[in-house]
């Protein structure tokens, strides 16, 4: 058994007197497919922006890839991480968007080649290829050159998913990555995402409502609400024989809703 | 009173003297205000709360008093604590901090206008700080700045004429000159306005191409 290349160890989540997250701890395996779903304010888009550095945690650890987050040693003690410790510690994760986030001045080819080139100092030669063949496995090579603001909600999120792909993390975390798009849209994003699960032995975390594909996508799904896992399992267990009181009623409003499940 | 074309003639080289001055100054006073506003911009939305509200007392307190007042102030009162500026240099300042807060609230709001989103997507790709306001924030802040800066370009040309009470012989001093001693305004009078038409014509002429160059890169 390997190691979990996640461990998020009792951290709390503060927002001045709001408390999003309260002793949350959770494991995720390398190459594991997690499915976060629950209602809105349950602290799922939390978990993630915290794991991508877009937020700081009040309290608690969390480690990844065998290292901590937040904090780093030094002279033997574990002190408060700094920029630079971050910095790397980004290089592991990558996210992609609710509302996508393209960079608008910069073309798609661009989009995808920046950081790769700033961060890894790679030759645009280079990076230029390796970006043409993610768009071509997002279906985007022929709109390398297009601007963000001429491609669809559903092409835009699929250059979003080339751009993250470009400094191959080990770990991706999408933060409903679907809710902004329109209904016809939404299966062309899907679809590069089911792509990329099964071509590639990435971990991804994902904070979706799309029950249909979260069963189909996720080896495991929790369920959250008020900031703590109430449930976890298989998808199976979880959409066809969910235990707790709390993850029926969500499913009953979320089916009554018109998701497929 | 009748138009004398000979006199037009005899004057124009000094009117020419004076045009000169006010280009030079609006120049030099740009450059000022564009450094200056960058100062302001920065101390507001950086620096620690008490430097930042100090800095916006100040950016308050230059706005709501008159350039004059400033011009008189820089020219007239500061020698009186050993500061001796050159007229033009008086001038230069006055209207670099006067314009240099103008720009400091167009700097604030392009750069506020940035969705928050491409900050987070800057660090979701790892970019360095330096970087992100290199490749992400500064493209999409400043073009749209670019209009409204050109604007108070030109306002602070039209303001000009306030250096000539502190002795700069800009276009309207020596205007001003050669009327007092020839006893005729209409030529000299007329040639002034003329002149600051014709720079300013051609300036919005400038502005309305960078507004519609700018507009559509923002549309892309």
């Amino acid at each position: 058994m390997s190691q979990p290349i996640i461990r998020i160890d009792n951290i709390v989540k503060r927002y001045g007197p709001l408390t999003v997250l309260d002793g949350l701890s959770m494991e995720v395996m390398p190459g594991e497919k997690l499915a976060l779903i629950g209602p809105s304010g349950s602290g799922k888009t939390t978990i993630l922006r915290i794991l991508m550095t877009l937020e700081t945690i009040s309290d608690g650890f969390i480690q990844v890839d065998g290292e901590q987050l937040y904090h780093m040693k030094k002279a033997g003690s574990l002190v408060a991480a700094d920029e630079r410790h971050l910095h790397k510690m980004r290089e592991k994760i990558g996210m992609v968007f609710q509302h996508f986030n393209l960079f608008p001045h910069k073309c798609v080819l661009d989009n995808v080649t920046l950081a790769p080139m700033l961060t890894k100092g790679m030759a645009r030669a280079a990076a230029e290829k390796r970006a043409m063949e993610l768009l071509d496995m997002v279906g985007l090579a022929d709109k390398a050159k297009s601007m963000p603001a001429q491609l669809s909600g559903g092409q835009k999120q699929r250059v979003a998913i080339a751009r993250a792909l470009a400094l191959s993390p080990k770990i991706m975390l999408f933060d409903e990555v679907t809710s902004a798009l329109d209904p016809e849209l939404v299966e062309e994003v899907l679809n590069v995402m089911r792509k990329l699960a099964a071509e590639t032995d990435m971990t991804m975390l994902l904070v979706t409502h799309e029950m249909g594909f979260a069963h189909d996508f996720a080896d495991r799904v929790l369920f959250f609400d008020r900031g703590k896992i109430v449930e976890e399992g298989k998808p199976e267990d979880i959409f066809r024989h969910p235990k707790q009181e709390r993850t029926q009623t969500f499913l009953r409003k979320i089916i009554a809703a018109g998701h497929r499940v | 009173m009748e138009w004398d074309w000979e006199f037009v003639r005899q004057t124009m080289p000094t009117l020419i003297e004076g045009l000169k001055i006010t280009i030079l100054a609006t120049a030099l006073g740009s450059v000022v205000a564009a450094v200056i506003g960058l100062v302001f911009a920065i101390l507001r939305m950086t620096a620690p709360p008490p430097i930042a509200r100090v800095t916006s007392f100040a950016v308050e307190f230059i706005r709501g008093t008159p350039l004059l007042v400033q011009l008189y102030f820089i020219f007239y009162v500061l020698p009186d604590i050993g500061i001796r500026l050159p007229a033009l240099v008086a001038g230069v300042i006055g209207l670099g901090i006067h314009y240099g807060t103008y720009a400091a609230e167009v700097y604030r709001a392009g750069i506020e206008n940035v969705p928050r989103g491409q900050w987070e997507a800057a660090k979701a790709t790892n970019l360095t700080v330096r970087q992100t306001w290199i490749h992400v924030i500064l493209p999409q802040a400043i073009p749209p700045m670019i209009p409204a800066l050109a604007n108070y370009l030109i306002a602070m040309f039209k303001e000009t004429p306030l250096l000539s009470a502190i002795t700069v012989l800009e276009l309207m001093n020596q205007a001003k000159s050669i009327a007092n001693s020839n006893y005729r305004y209409i030529e000299p009078m007329t040639l002034v306005g003329v002149f600051f038409l014709i720079m300013s014509l051609i300036s919005v002429f400038f502005l309305r191409w960078l507004e519609a160059r700018y507009s559509r890169v923002e549309e892309r």
